[in-house]
This record gives C-alpha cells, sequence and structure tokens, in this order.
C-alpha cells in the first residue's frame, strides 16, 4: 500500500447470495482528499461504503484502511478502527428518541469519560461548525431534512475522525441546503485534516468539491480521474452521466420482453 | 399431476429450510445478546431505564387486569365451594390459581402485547432507519448497547410484574369473597397461609415467570432485529411477537407445570 493512500480496495469482489455486487474493484484514496464514488442507483456504490466500515465482508479481495486490513481485524479491533471514522448515512439515521445535543454528545459520552461541562463545549463547537447550535434542545422529528444530515454530520466528526464517509449526503435536498452540504463536506473535511469518501449521484455539487471521482457501473469502476478530465471524457458512460443525456450507454427501459408482444399485438396462432 | 405434486413438495422443503434457517439465526441471536451482556452489569443505569420501560409502564395494566381477575376468582370460586360446604377455602383457590397458573401465564401474555410489541417496533424502526448501523458505525456495539439492556430489562420486570398481578388477584378475591360475600376474614388468610407453600407454589411460579420473561423478550428483541425495514415489515413482525409470545408462553407453561408439579 502507498504511504500516501489512506483507504485501498484491491481486486475486491462483494456477492450477495450468488448474485455478484462488485467485481474487481481497485481504489487508492490519498490523505487529505476528498473523493467522490459516483454511479447509477443500484450500481453497488453504497456496498463499497460498507465494505470499508467492515459492516460486510468481501467475498474476494484486500481492503485496507490507515494500513489495517479490515477482514483481519478481530471484533475488538474492528471497533477501534471505527472510532476514527465517522459515518453519515443518507438519511442521517439520528437516534429519534434523543435531541439533537444528545446525538451529538453521544458518541463522545460512549468513548470519553469527558465531565459533562466539557462534552457540552465540544458538542456546542461541532453544532457551531455546522451552523445548528440553536437546535441544539431540538428533537430529530422537528428538524428539515437538511438539518437532520447536517446534526448528523455533527455527530459524525464529534471524535475528530481521520476519515468521513457519506451515504447520498445530497439526496432529497432543496439546492440551498445541497450548497451548504457541500461546502460543509468540504471545509470541515481540511479543518479536520481529515479523508472523505462522498457516494453520490449529484454531479454539479460534487464535481465543484471533490479531488477525484471513482464512476461505478453494474459493479465496476468504468472510469477514473479528477472532476476536469472527466468531464471532459468522450467515453460514452461518463459522458451520458455528466452531461444527463436520456440516450447512451444506460437504457431508459428495463430489461423487457417485446413492447409488441407485453400489449398483445404479436404475431397470432 | 406430477408437477403439482413436484410444486408441493418443493414447498414443504422451501417452508423446512426456511424454518430451520430461522431458528438458526434466532438461536445466534440470543447467544450474542447473552455474551455481549458485559455493559449492563458496568453500566446498571442501561437496564434501569429500560425496566422503566418494559417494567413501570405496564404497570397499569397488570395492576387492573389482576384486579379484575381475582374479582373473578372470588365469585367464582365462592359459588363452586359453597356447594361443597368449604367457602372458607376461598382464600387457599384464589392465592393457589394465582401464584401457580394465572398470574405467571396472564400476566406473560399482558407483558407480550404491551411491551413485547413495543421492544419489536422500537427494534424494528431502529433497524430500518439505520439507527443500529449508524451506532455500529459509530464503534458501539448495538448489542451491547440497546438489545441486552432491554433483555435484561425485560426479565427482571416479568417475575416482578406477575407478583404484583397475583397480589392484586389475591386482593380482589378478598374483596369479592371477604369484603362483599362475607366469608370469614380469619379462615380466608389463614387457610391460605396454611395451604400455599413456599417452593412448591410461590418460587415455581417465579421460575415460570422469568422463564416466560426470557422467552418474551428475546422473541420481541428478534422479530424487531429481523423484521424487514418497511412499514409493512414492521408491522407483521409486531403481529408475529404477540402471536408466537403467546404460543411459546402456553406451550411452556404446560412443560414447566408437568415438571413442576407432578406427583405434588
Amino acid at each position: 500500500m502507498s504511504a500516501d493512500s489512506l483507504v485501498e480496495l484491491r481486486d475486491v469482489e462483494f456477492r450477495y447470495d450468488a448474485r455478484p455486487v462488485l467485481t474487481g474493484i481497485d481504489m487508492a484514496i490519498g490523505r487529505g482528499k476528498v473523493v467522490a464514488i459516483m454511479g447509477l442507483s443500484g450500481s453497488g456504490k453504497t456496498t463499497i461504503l460498507r465494505l470499508i466500515g467492515g459492516q460486510l465482508s468481501p467475498s474476494r479481495g484486500s481492503i485496507s484502511v490507515d494500513g489495517q486490513r479490515i477482514q483481519h481485524l478481530s471484533h475488538r479491533e474492528l471497533f477501534a478502527l471505527r472510532r476514527r471514522m465517522g459515518m453519515l448515512f443518507q438519511f442521517g439515521a439520528l437516534f429519534t428518541d434523543y435531541t439533537v445535543f444528545d446525538n451529538v454528545a453521544f458518541p463522545l459520552r460512549e468513548h470519553t469519560r469527558l465531565p459533562e461541562p466539557m462534552i457540552r463545549d465540544l458538542v456546542m463547537m461541532k453544532l457551531n461548525a455546522v451552523g445548528l447550535r440553536g437546535a441544539a434542545e431540538l428533537k430529530p422529528e422537528a428538524l428539515s431534512g437538511g438539518m437532520a444530515r447536517r446534526v448528523a454530520l455533527a455527530r459524525a466528526i464529534a471524535l475528530d475522525p481521520m476519515l468521513i464517509m457519506y451515504d447520498e449526503p445530497f439526496t432529497g435536498l432543496d439546492p440551498i441546503s445541497t450548497g451548504v452540504i457541500a461546502n460543509l463536506i468540504r471545509r470541515l473535511n481540511d479543518a479536520l485534516g481529515a479523508t472523505s469518501i462522498v457516494v453520490t449521484h449529484d454531479v454539479e455539487e460534487s464535481f465543484k468539491i471533490v479531488d477525484y471521482i471513482y464512476f461505478v457501473s453494474a459493479g465496476v469502476i468504468v472510469a477514473h480521474g479528477p472532476p476536469e478530465s472527466l468531464r471532459r471524457s468522450a467515453q460514452p458512460f461518463v459522458h451520458q452521466f455528466v452531461h444527463g443525456d436520456t440516450d447512451g450507454p444506460v437504457p431508459f427501459h428495463y430489461p423487457a420482453p417485446g413492447y409488441a408482444d407485453d400489449l398483445g399485438l404479436g404475431r397470432r396462432p | 399431476m406430477i408437477a403439482a405434486l413436484d410444486r408441493g413438495l418443493r414447498q414443504i422443503g422451501h417452508a423446512v429450510v426456511e424454518g430451520v434457517w430461522k431458528l438458526g439465526a434466532a438461536a445466534r441471536f440470543s447467544w450474542l445478546v447473552l455474551i455481549r451482556s458485559g455493559e449492563c452489569g458496568r453500566r446498571p443505569q442501561l437496564t434501569l431505564n429500560e425496566i422503566y420501560f418494559t417494567g413501570t409502564l405496564s404497570l397499569i395494566i397488570i395492576i387492573v387486569s389482576g384486579l379484575f381477575v381475582g374479582l373473578v376468582l372470588g365469585l367464582q370460586g365462592y359459588e363452586t365451594l359453597k356447594r361443597y360446604g368449604s367457602a372458607e377455602a376461598l382464600g387457599t383457590l384464589v392465592a393457589l390459581a394465582l401464584v401457580r397458573e394465572l398470574g405467571p401465564v396472564v400476566s406473560a401474555l399482558l407483558f407480550a402485547s404491551r411491551a413485547g410489541s413495543a421492544i419489536t417496533a422500537k427494534i424494528g424502526i431502529m433497524k430500518a432507519t439505520e439507527q443500529l448501523s449508524a451506532m455500529e458505525m459509530m464503534a458501539v456495539d448495538p448489542f451491547a448497547r440497546v438489545l441486552s439492556p432491554i433483555f435484561w430489562g425485560g426479565v427482571i420486570s416479568m417475575p416482578l410484574l406477575a407478583a404484583i398481578f397475583s397480589a392484586l388477584g389475591v386482593f380482589g378475591g378478598y374483596l369479592i369473597g371477604v369484603v362483599i360475600i362475607g366469608v370469614d376474614s380469619g379462615a380466608f388468610w389463614s387457610q391460605m397461609q396454611a395451604n400455599v407453600d413456599l417452593r412448591e407454589d410461590i418460587l415455581n411460579g417465579v421460575i415460570k415467570s422469568g422463564v416466560f420473561g426470557v422467552a418474551v423478550t428475546l422473541i420481541a428483541l428478534f422479530e424487531g432485529y429481523d423484521a424487514p425495514p418497511t412499514a409493512e415489515g414492521v408491522s407483521y413482525a409486531v403481529t408475529r411477537t404477540v402471536v408466537t409470545s403467546a404460543l411459546v408462553v402456553l406451550a411452556l407453561d404446560f412443560v414447566l407445570t408437568s415438571f413442576m408439579f407432578t406427583g405434588v
């Protein structure tokens, strides 16, 4: 593994039952970088995050984070490594019984023996970083989608992780919230000296903030590179994805029998 | 004909394999809940919170039901005993019926429908909204932090609820028998004291309710954890918790009773 890579995937294959979800995945994610994994829904992007976080095990290949092979770690070692990772789930996954404050305080209370006043200061600093210090006493059901994701982001960075993973952070957000989250991803990454992996299909926002992009289609990496070169790419899939063309290698129709046959207009016996 | 037979056999085979698979998953799940219980010892507050949610919040339904069951037992018991001229034995009848059977069984059924369903819904929704996954990714083990405390909360609450149920039932029997009908108060209590054995009756009742507590709480936790992450999936899981718990409690009651009270 090269010294400047925090996360490396080598020839990773993952099968769900007998169905291959990912095949031959090679990735090297450099320290301090913001990297996007892009692709259509169901192409296996989120599975990559779950493999890196050790929630799933690959059928073949190796995954290392900060020099440690995820598959070879014991339960205790994996949990020790996860303390240095933060993950933002698609819809925030906030604990609905807790207030915003208690959600952000949760990892601090579980993993440190800090006195309560210090936890309070840390939580307020994290909430201030995402602009929601004033919402500390609200319950998650009182938050909008964008606010809930910002709280989840504050919770993900509570322990100052070395690696932050984002699962579809822009899904279902209005343009202002999308811009706010995108900005936060870049700003927090640089301020914390962390490394970020963003799984998304939002081309506009992610191209503005990321250093490198992997395109995944049907479980394989079809292209990768910095945003400028991918924007100019002539490769049909990348071109169709980046420019949102309806016509291209990705068909509009889900595989189906002949249209005429389905409508009963085919050859009659 | 052969095709239909083939299909039928396949369906039976599929159901058997699914059933065995689920039983194995439930056994593994229960094992994990048990071996990750260390956190409950280190942080008793976690279990105390769950005792509040599963036990204290079930008190109203247990108290009201216990009282009414006792009232009915008092009426029915008096009617029957009077025919044989032994109405003074009412205290014994009410107490034995409650501590041996009705207390543990009825409170377990009520516990399954009040607390078991709530546990399944809570765990099912936590899983569907990725709260358990989020906890795992924060390096907090959901088994140690959430599931084991709920399990121990249920196991501790259940015998206490059964005891309260029985006590209120005896009080109900007293109200009907002694206060309203006029059975002799001294006979009511002294016959009860003479005929209810601490080990044979009360201890066995407590063991029963402890076993029911283990069964109902594990079923509720597993069904929630195993529920598909959809509204329909969680609602079916809640139904399964109540139905399976009821059947398991009644089956276990028969097995335990046949071991405990034969030859007495």
